[in-house]
């Protein structure tokens, strides 16, 4: 029998959870289609999301593509569709990525296995980046290296981290419905170890009484706890968390059954979601906004 | 003295001339890996320019394994020899995460900018007074310095002696230099 996932319309870090929720009670061998036909926008977060969802199935699952071609367009242009040909059975039409021009993302959705590919993905990103981060988020030139810095530090999070590889999006839009301003937004996912167990495979951890994945996001989120006992470790998500604050941005991570956030005063979301469906792995979210004249939301 | 300019040596690491970045903690390693290698060249002592003029960025894994470990190693007591360094071109596209890991372990370096050499780093008011005399006055005993600062021969000595260990000054001839000093 297979199960059928609806993917919502508008599918971004908060409504990819009612993704999971039609997921996680299912065993991983069970046969799903994942229904996305009804889609008609993903931020770079829901497509690298869906890519890792099916990393985390050991049957097969099939996907139906969305039926708006604008939005199939979209997709195929970000690459979604080239990467999910191999990982999922999709059903329905779409346009092959060759026969687009290019997206005007600023880095489509690429896998991220080894030190190299982070090296490329920064230097990739890191002229159009400048651009958008100076004219279009009206930022100081110091938030363009601290971008590229972030870029890197969440990828390599992946490699130190994951046990396997993941997927890095990098999107710039109007993000009219939350913020009514412009954004850079970062999406790096992972189907791998998550930062529980990477913490408990350190040799030195003792888990605390209150030991789960919202402890474990606390321990490396919030104070720099890495799983490995050189000193030196763990800079590179209190980095992104500084760089974050420092913009007006948000940070959130998933792991497991939480997600924890540096929230900025522009969002409502929780610092802490506990008791979310299983998701295995991590994702993470940088969102970095245009600035306001005068700084109003600081 | 050694030049190391750090974006050849990204390049000989990466057997690739298209990035610029200093990225990564593989990356980082085998960078400060060719840098003792040049050090190891050279007779007890070294001295070396580490320039970052070609470097577009830096981020902070890498600047813990090119430079923060480089520090620790060559302060430690087992070090594998006597080496100074001096940082060139050290950009406010490099100065976040060079200034973290600095912090994170508690160490100093000395840079070298448009209008001289200053310390970046976690240093003691007593330590960056006493280095910045020094740093003037070029090649001189404790006692000397002492006296430009109006602090006491001890203390002085002992800040030295600590900003040594920390190859922050050197010892020449029984005379404490700072490193970049134009009088050095």
């Amino acid at each position: 029998m297979t199960t059928v996932i609806t993917v919502p319309p508008s599918l971004d870090d908060h409504s990819f959870e009612q993704v999971l929720e039609q997921v996680a009670p299912l065993p991983a061998d069970a046969k799903i289609l994942v229904d996305a036909r009804h889609a008609r926008w993903s931020s770079p977060y829901g497509l690298t999301a869906l890519l890792t969802l099916a990393q985390t199935r050991t049957e097969r699952p099939a996907l139906a593509v969305p039926d708006h071609a604008e939005t199939a367009s979209y997709w195929a242009r970000a690459a979604f569709f080239h990467h999910a040909e191999s990982l999922f059975d999709l059903h329905g039409s779409y346009p092959k990525r060759r026969d687009l021009p290019d997206s005007n993302s600023l880095l489509d959705i690429t896998p991220i296995t080894k030190s190299e590919d982070v090296h490329n993905v920064v230097g990739r990103v890191q002229e159009r980046a400048q651009a958008i981060i100076k004219n279009e988020l009206k930022l100081e030139s110091k938030a363009i290296m601290g971008f590229a810095m972030t870029l890197s530090e969440v990828c390599q999070n992946i490699i130190e981290h994951a046990g396997q590889g993941g997927w890095v999006a990098v999107q710039s839009y109007r993000w009219t419905k939350r913020l009514g301003r412009r954004v850079v937004v970062i999406a790096v996912t992972d189907a791998g170890l998550g930062f529980r167990k990477s913490l408990e495979s350190s040799p030195g951890h003792l888990p605390s009484t209150r030991w789960d994945d919202a402890a474990a996001l606390e321990e490396a989120v919030i104070r720099g706890v890495s799983r490995f006992r050189d000193r030196g470790r763990g800079q590179g998500l209190a980095g992104t968390r500084n760089y974050v604050g420092r913009w007006n941005g948000k940070l959130s991570v998933r792991s497991g059954t939480a997600r924890i956030g540096i929230v900025p005063a522009w969002d409502d979301d929780v610092p802490l979601a506990e008791g979310l469906p299983h998701f295995p792995g991590a994702q993470v979210q940088v969102i970095i906004p245009e600035a306001v004249a005068g700084g109003a939301d600081r | 003295m050694h030049h190391i300019d750090v974006s050849s040596v990204l390049r000989q690491t990466l057997a690739c001339d298209l990035y610029s970045n200093l990225v990564t903690r593989p990356t980082g390693a085998a960078v400060r890996g060719q840098i003792e290698t040049m050090l190891g060249e050279s007779p007890e002592r070294a001295f070396a320019v580490i320039d970052f003029s070609q470097v577009s960025m830096i981020d902070f894994s890498c600047a813990d394994e090119v430079i923060a470990k480089l520090l620790m190693r060559y302060a430690a007591d087992d070090s594998p020899q006597e080496a100074y360094f001096l940082f060139r071109g050290v950009s406010e596209f490099h100065r976040d995460a060079i200034e973290s890991v600095l912090e994170r372990h508690g160490l100093a370096l000395a840079i070298e900018e448009a209008d001289g050499v200053s310390l970046l780093g976690v240093l003691s008011e007593l330590e960056r007074h006493v280095w910045a005399a020094a740093y003037r006055l070029g090649p001189a005993t404790a006692a000397e310095i002492a006296r430009t600062i109006d602090a006491s021969d001890t203390e002085t000595e002992t800040t030295l002696d600590a900003l040594d260990r920390r190859r922050l000054v050197m010892r020449v001839s029984g005379r404490y230099v700072a490193v970049g000093s134009p009088r050095g």
